[in-house]
């Protein structure tokens, strides 16, 4: 036998296993209880449009909140640790050390009961989550904004300067600006992990109208005593980050292509 | 009699351990072009950065226009302003399109009018040659457009001298003709320029004199004829030998 012809045959082979396990998994399983307990119509039904208009939306809300505070944050983190400055490198490093390596439901937990339990003061839901998602958010796009800055060549800032641009001008102008077309990619990425993230935010307690999507169908598994809820709301996590993480490919593209 | 429009009395760089200018003495006249040659690692580019403080100088002075720029209360973005910068690698914003190119900095240090940006945008186009351009990213263009729309950005502040850090080093050979051909009519108009270059028949034909360095020192200057035909010191005639 030729090489060629013995890895024909176990790509062959290969075939062989996969299909016999997906015909005797197919014989094996019961369709029927599957079909009811994860597939069932009349409750993927009724969950619309309540899993769209509030869950979905709420998801995409606090992930909104958190991204704008987590991006803001993180700018100014990224350009304290670039700063010539050493106090503030030296802050910026910290927080992001501290805060890149905690659970994003420690924050959770600190900003919504430890604060009140502190202070006695309860701050409005939506700072609460924006705080408790934003803070571990802000560390790690600090880390990206600052890999992006210093992604943009060195050239830049000295042709911005030899035109009479001051340092800040230049940065905020012609560095910046660069600096992010670098990092669209890792930054919808870390996009995607926060609008997972919002499923955490249930430990702060919810009522009906401020259910994010793993609650609402975390609630309604529990209440009809099946697993159909879930399913339609990962359709709906996906029909988010899909998208997303398509985007992500199409600029890597034209960013390879814009080179 | 005017002051010379740059003048470097005693100048010291140190990269570390690495004295790259050991007390050099160097001037350009008011409308003088004057070329800067030399091996690499001679410090020529270093000198020419020093003049608009990319490279802060370790001692020594530099005037501009009779202004000592190395004192520290001096302005050194408003001096920056008025000094045209050419680099080796174009250093073009590649976000920007090339009409931005070319107008940001009046807008935002200058404060022009978006109108009066554009139109000076578009003189300095048109005199290297590429008023079509105006609408392309920087991407788009090949090396020689890219230096001359460089060129035309540095025009469009008005400068009062043009420094050129070898200017056409990063471009193919066939590129190398019309950076040269714009940066000569330049010259013709009278601009201030000083060159570091290894362009040896753009010195002979344009520069007002010419200075060979090596090792961080003024070794030879003159008029081109004398330091590139007739080198007196044996440092020189040895790099002129190598590059022919």
């Amino acid at each position: 036998m030729t090489k060629r012809q013995r890895e024909r045959l176990v790509r062959a082979a290969l075939y062989v296993v996969l299909g016999a396990g997906l015909i005797g998994l197919a014989l094996v399983a019961d369709w029927e209880t599957l079909r009811r307990n994860f597939f069932d119509v009349a409750i993927a039904r009724e969950m619309f449009p309540g899993v769209l208009v509030v869950a979905a939306r709420n998801t995409l809300l606090y992930t909104a909140l958190a991204f704008a505070f987590g991006l803001v944050l993180g700018l100014v983190l990224a350009l304290m640790r670039l700063s010539s400055i050493g106090p503030y490198r030296w802050i910026a490093t910290t927080y992001i050390e501290i805060f890149r390596g905690l659970p994003a439901l420690l924050t959770i937990f600190l900003v919504g009961f430890g604060i009140p339990i502190a202070f006695g003061t309860r701050w409005p839901v939506l700072l609460q989550i924006t705080l408790g998602l934003g803070i571990v958010a802000a560390a790690y796009m600090a880390e990206t904004i600052r890999a992006g800055i210093e992604g943009v060549p060195k050239g830049q800032m000295e042709a911005a300067r030899s035109l009479g641009m001051t340092r800040t001008r230049a940065m905020a102008s012609i560095v910046i600006p660069q600096g992010f077309r670098l990092i669209i990619p890792p930054l919808t990425n870390e996009l995607v992990l926060l609008i997972k993230d919002t499923s955490l935010l249930f430990v702060l307690g919810t009522t009906p109208a401020s259910k994010e999507l793993a609650k609402f169908g975390r609630d309604l598994l529990a209440n009809k005593a099946n697993a159909t809820p879930l399913i339609v709301v990962g359709a709906v996590y996906l029909l988010i980050t899909l998208p997303l993480t398509q985007l992500v490919a199409v600029l890597e593209r034209r960013n390879a292509r814009a080179r | 009699m005017p002051a010379e429009a740059i003048e470097i009395r005693g100048l010291r760089k140190c990269f570390g351990d690495n004295e790259v200018l050991r007390s050099i003495d160097f001037h350009v006249g008011q409308g003088e072009v004057v070329c800067v040659i030399g091996p690499s690692g001679s410090g020529k580019s270093t000198l020419l950065r020093c003049v608009n403080r990319l490279e802060e100088p370790d001692a020594g002075t530099i005037l501009i226009d009779g202004a000592d720029i190395t004192d520290p209360e001096a302005d050194v973005d408003l001096l920056r302003s008025r000094i045209g910068m050419v680099f080796q690698s174009f250093n073009l914003f590649p976000h920007l399109s090339v009409l931005q190119n070319l107008t940001i900095a009046q807008r935002r240090v200058r404060k022009r009018p978006r109108a009066e940006a554009e139109a000076v945008a578009r003189r300095n186009l048109e005199r290297v040659g590429l008023a079509e351009k105006l609408g392309a990213f920087p991407a788009h263009l090949s090396g020689g457009q890219q230096q001359r729309v460089a060129i035309a950005r540095a025009l469009s502040m008005d400068p009062d001298m043009m420094l050129f850090d070898e200017p056409t080093s990063a471009l193919d050979p066939e590129l190398v003709g019309e950076v040269l051909a714009v940066m000569r009519s330049l010259a013709d108009e009278g601009m201030t320029m000083m060159v570091v270059t290894h362009e040896m028949g753009f010195a002979r034909e344009v520069a007002d004199r010419v200075v060979f360095m090596d090792g961080g020192v003024v070794v030879e200057e003159g008029p081109p004829d004398a330091v590139l035909e007739r080198p007196v010191n044996e440092r020189t005639q040895r790099f002129l030998k190598m590059v022919r």
